[in-house]
């Protein structure tokens, strides 16, 4: 009783302080329902106008080869990114590898280098090799950039299983790689769901590069349709079209959470040990 | 098997830890090396299994030199402190680990048949479809000795195996261990720092200081005929008492503090004013003998069984004497106990003993 009681004036902080987001939030998801006349804020009308997108692709232009493109980008993001930081992260953490303080030194200095500065750099490299205008380079691109940020979490994951368990499958008579594959990855692998969902988040949610990197239209993906829809022009602006296509952008994003959100959390919790 | 170690070396960072180290375990043998941390008795272990490697000398199990091989081919069985089961596996798989990884494949009926036989023989038949986190500490223990036993490795080592368990479990599985091993009549080496269970488990102690060997012998001529001062030291609980001093004449012996005390007998006609120390075991004060010592009693430990009297000689110099339970001596009282001289052990300036 007493602790409900204790509770009670922060539950009404918290939801003071949550309520502007909270409206905005069901506003997004109201008006892509409904109509409301110019200039009220309360709808008048239902209507499933604004979703005409999904089968009308002049609407919106081509939204189903966007959803394409950026699960692409997205998958391949995993694909990359787990294998070889899970790979990378046990070297770091376990090997006795030459210059292993410089490669954690400069893994972390590349964790934390704004990506931003090397966009030029890399945008010359692509158009030399070939790869400028290809969903491969953006996705080799990207790959290395979140590379540092997984290897990191990995190692973080690879530090807290007790050395004891290698020895005892070593002296068990397993290979080094059958130690790893059966004695340490399963002791990880809260860590490589985490970090399966945040590369697929991270490559769902990219904006600049493949805007930058992949411009042509037949590469778009969600994120850049999306700016299209109010780059284009601003007089037939719709609001309610492009908050539509926002919330159809989002649906993975909030699914992933809902179905990952406990695993997310060992990333921040027990993951990052140094 | 009989395991040999000849003349082995082990450095870390080019500095020597352990130098030309000697020790041979008979085959059936239970050795226990006994030392303080950092003394070099768990180096000395991981060197034997494999996960260090040798940096001089030879490691025999029989006559197989197996300096050269990596871990996986010495077929050794190790028990580490905190067990190291597999957290993933259920107990049958861990136990079955070794058996599954092998170059030759053992079916699984085969498997499971040898799997059966060894939780029978460790009794821990009821756990094997549960997961070690759903295991007590001693349980845990049990599966860890299985699983490195359920190999049939040439030798069993043991390294603090007993460290992490309550005092209880601890009795117990000291027990439980050294049954085990007479049973199967495997070689196997105890690496601990704890004296009563070295002297209790094991056919022989081995004590280690600084990388080096001091002494090997069995639990009880070791308490007896210690090698030296730091053996003398380091077995028997509550401790011996060192008394620093000179010999004196008519074979005795005396403090600068004022205490004086008989030789020992085969002591008795060595030259006066040589620097010697005596050591007094608690057993052997107020338990008879010819020499004698008066002071105040200036701590009582009850025990249950026994007491122990902290008794003050002489100023600065604190004799200890532990007794069947009295409770006519106090705190505050003047006691004048017999000291069983002849029993005393003496040693020289350098700490050997004569």
């Amino acid at each position: 009783m007493t602790r409900n009681f204790a509770l009670f004036p922060l539950m009404v902080v918290i939801i003071l302080v949550s309520l502007p987001l909270m409206t905005m939030y069901g506003f997004l998801i109201l008006d892509t329902f409904t109509d409301a006349p110019p200039g009220e804020l309360w709808p008048d009308e239902f209507t499933l106008r604004h979703w005409r997108f999904l089968w009308d692709m002049s609407a919106a232009g081509n939204v189903w080869m966007a959803t394409l493109n950026t699960a692409v980008l997205a998958l391949s993001m995993v694909a990359v990114v787990v294998p070889v930081s899970s790979l990378a992260g046990y070297a770091i953490s376990r090997l006795n590898l030459p210059y292993r303080r410089f490669f954690l030194a400069g893994i972390l200095v590349m964790h934390a280098f704004p990506a931003v500065t090397l966009l030029i750099g890399v945008f010359f490299v692509l158009k030399f090799t070939g790869l400028y205008n290809t969903m491969i380079g953006v996705i080799l691109v990207k790959g290395a950039l979140m590379l540092p940020f997984g290897i990191w979490i990995m190692k973080g994951f690879y530090d807290a299983v007790p050395w004891e368990i290698e020895m005892a499958g070593v002296q068990d008579g397993a290979s080094r790689l059958t130690v790893f594959w059966r004695l340490i990855v399963p002791q990880v692998k809260p860590g490589l769901v985490a970090l399966s969902v945040f590369a697929f988040l991270d490559g769902w949610g990219e904006y600049l590069l493949p805007r930058v990197l992949a411009p042509g239209s037949e590469m778009t993906v969600m994120s850049v349709l999306l700016n299209q829809l109010i780059a284009g022009d601003d007089i037939g602006f719709d609001f309610n079209l492009f908050k539509t296509v926002g919330v159809f952008y989002t649906l993975p994003v909030i699914a992933l959470f809902v179905i990952f959100q406990n695993r997310l959390m060992t990333i921040f919790g027990g993951g990052t040990k140094g | 098997m009989r395991l040999h170690l000849d003349n082995f070396t082990k450095c870390f960072d080019g500095t020597p830890v352990i130098e030309g180290l000697n020790l041979t375990v008979e085959d059936g043998e239970m050795l226990a090396l006994l030392g303080p941390s950092g003394c070099g008795k768990s180096t000395t272990l991981l060197s034997i299994c494999g996960i260090y490697r040798a940096d001089g000398g030879r490691i025999l199990f029989g006559d197989r030199d197996v300096s050269a091989l990596p871990s996986q081919r010495r077929n050794v069985g190790v028990v580490f402190q905190n067990y190291a089961l597999y957290p993933h596996l259920t107990v049958e798989e861990n136990i079955a680990f070794p058996l599954t990884v092998q170059k030759k494949r053992t079916d699984k009926a085969e498997v499971a048949r040898q799997v059966r036989e060894i939780a029978e023989l460790i009794h821990i038949e009821a756990l094997l479809s549960r997961r070690p986190a759903q295991l007590s500490g001693g349980q845990q223990q049990r599966v860890a000795l299985a699983r490195a036993l359920v190999r049939k490795p040439d030798v069993l080592l043991l390294d603090e195996p007993l460290a992490n368990l309550d005092a209880k479990l601890r009795l117990e599985m000291r027990s439980e261990i050294r049954r085990l091993q007479l049973e199967t009549g495997i070689t196997a080496i105890l690496v601990t720092h704890d004296q009563v269970e070295a002297m209790s488990m094991c056919d022989r102690v081995a004590i280690m200081d600084k990388g080096e060997i001091l002494q090997i012998d069995s639990p009880t001529e070791m308490y007896r005929a210690p090698a030296n001062r730091f053996v003398a030291g380091f077995l028997g609980n509550p401790p011996i008492t060192f008394l620093d001093g000179q010999t004196a004449q008519e074979g005795r012996f005396a403090m600068a503090e004022g205490l004086t005390l008989p030789l020992p007998a085969h002591l008795r006609n060595m030259p006066a004013g040589r620097p010697i120390a005596l050591g007094l075991r608690p057993e052997h004060f107020g338990h008879g003998g010819a020499g004698q010592a008066s002071g105040r009693v200036t701590f009582v430990e009850p025990q249950g069984r026994e007491m122990l009297f902290d008794v003050q000689a002489a100023p600065g110099v604190t004799l200890r004497s532990i007794q069947p339970t009295r409770d006519d001596v106090a705190i505050g009282d003047e006691v004048t106990w017999s000291i069983d001289a002849d029993r005393m052990l003496a040693f020289d300036a350098d700490g050997r003993r004569l």
